[in-house]
């Protein structure tokens, strides 16, 4: 399969300093590049994995991370019982392992502080991590930019960063978070317990100041082709919705 | 760089290991890829343009399009996002059969595919010409879905298929290789999936 990086080879290695079990099936990992890099909130990394034999698998993973936190670059990843990525990061990395990565990747699914806001977020599932990374870096650089994060996952023991974006949603100072529960009855008196809609929508946007200037859905194919079109439905014009699909 | 505890892996069976490029693996499913929501193009609003810089040569729509001669491509195709599918099947019209029915040569050396939803991609234009291209408008004999790409998608299955623009409403000649939406956004200018020209700091 693939030759030997060549010396200008952008993969390098990266040193696996935390792991952190976020939920029953999705776990945080915490690498330290041996060539640091910069990121800007929404991208993401390639992750390779190689065997003895020379066979590689390859995926990519969005950085949950701020761009200004330290301590490394966060990568918070599902498992999937019949994947082949996935489930070696839960059943087999460990804290000191290198891992070889390249990045940070991609150019459209990013939010800059001068993009400004008001911006929608709609996340399904483990689509959420981008969207955590632009979240963190608006708390941290600039609270003026109102932002609304609709949230869709099964349960509530299933949402990615939950006691995180709470604590955010508390502060009450322009980040409100919208929680929606597939398969189990909404726990605070602002969430949903149903799949996302374009009533839904609606109602996230009238808790935003104005009409978003961006909005942003990451998920499954299927999740973002329903939010995206549940956006659409609720008056948001198509060339302002960004979308990162995760696959199939 | 063997990455310690990793000895599984999805093995491509030896008879079809020569038929994926370096750093791909070979998917079953069909998945969906794109930068916003999907375009609902309905056929009566459709039509398809070809340009040189900003001025039109010629202009087709749906029914005239359809009309064209229809060719059928089997082909591998390999997403950047490191899946590979087997043996595609689409129908529809050959580049070089548009350009006939134009009356033209191509006049340029380089080409932007132009998108409905304003998605546009580079491709030079010699890889458009000599059966290498078409314009797909069937896939496994049925009409291209939504999400797919449909009505019409442009096919070129030699590279990365990112430059199979979806939705796709026209091709523009240009006289210098410009870079469409993904390579402005840090993807290759060509992306050979055999070179693994993925990003723009491959060689
Ligand atoms: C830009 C981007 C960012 C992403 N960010 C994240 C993120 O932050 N967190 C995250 O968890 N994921 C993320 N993903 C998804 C991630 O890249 C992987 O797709 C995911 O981890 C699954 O990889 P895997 O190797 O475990 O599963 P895979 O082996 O790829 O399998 C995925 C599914 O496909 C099926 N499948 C695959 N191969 C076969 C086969 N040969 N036969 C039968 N079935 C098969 C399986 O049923 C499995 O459920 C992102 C994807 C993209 C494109």
């Amino acid at each position: 399969m693939s030759a030997e990086p060549s010396p200008q080879s952008p993969w390098q290695a990266a040193t696996i300093t935390r792991i952190e079990k976020r939920t029953p099936r999705v776990t945080s990992f915490w690498f330290r590049p041996s060539r640091p890099f910069a990121h800007l909130a929404g991208q993401h990394v390639d992750v390779r994995l190689t065997a003895p034999d020379g066979y590689q698998a390859r995926r990519s993973y969005s950085i949950a991370s701020a761009p200004e936190a330290g301590g490394g670059v966060e990568l918070a990843i599902e498992r999937l019982d019949d994947g082949e990525v996935s489930p070696f990061f839960h059943d087999v990395a460990a804290v000191g392992d290198e891992i070889e990565l390249r990045g940070p990747l991609g150019g459209h699914f990013i939010w800059e502080e001068s993009d400004g806001g008001p911006i929608l977020l709609v996340g399904g599932g483990s689509g959420v991590v981008p969207l955590m990374a632009m979240v963190r870096h608006r708390t941290l650089r600039n609270k003026a930019v109102p932002v609304a994060l609709v949230f869709s996952a099964r349960l509530w023991d299933e949402v990615i960063f939950r006691d995180e974006l709470i604590g955010l949603d508390d502060r009450r100072d322009g980040f409100d978070l919208v929680l929606t529960l597939t398969r189990e009855p909404a726990r605070r008196p602002s969430d949903y317990s149903r799949r996302v809609d374009a009533r839904m929508m609606a109602q996230a946007i009238e808790r935003l100041p104005k009409a978003p200037r961006l909005a942003y859905v990451c998920g499954s194919n299927a999740f973002v082709s329903a939010a995206a079109d549940a956006l659409i439905g609720a008056g948001v014009p198509a060339g302002i919705i960004r979308t990162e699909r995760y696959g199939v | 760089m063997v990455t310690r505890g990793f000895f599984s892996g999805r093995r491509p069976p030896s008879d079809t290991d020569a038929r994926i490029p370096p750093g791909q693996y070979l998917e079953q499913g069909f998945p969906v890829l794109s930068a916003g929501p999907t375009p609902r193009v309905r056929t009566e609003d459709w039509s398809f343009t070809l340009k040189q810089g900003p001025n039109p040569l010629k202009k087709w729509n749906w029914a005239e399009f359809n009309a064209l001669p229809q060719s059928k491509m089997t082909r591998d195709i390999h997403c950047v996002t490191a899946w590979t599918k087997f043996n595609t099947p689409w129908q529809g019209v050959m580049i070089d059969d548009i350009l006939a029915d134009a009356g033209i040569e191509p006049p340029t050396a380089y080409t932007l595919a132009l998108s409905f939803d304003g998605y546009s991609t580079n491709v030079p234009t010699k890889d458009l010409v000599a059966g290498k291209a078409m314009v797909a408008l069937l896939y496994e004999g049925k009409p291209i879905t939504p999400d797919h790409g449909g009505p019409a998608r442009l096919l070129v299955p030699h590279l990365y298929f990112w430059k199979s623009a979806k939705w796709v409403n026209g091709l523009q000649f240009t006289e210098r290789d410009e870079p469409g939406f993904w390579e402005l956004r840090g993807y290759h200018m060509y992306g050979d999936p055999w070179r693994e020209q993925r990003y723009s700091s491959d060689p």
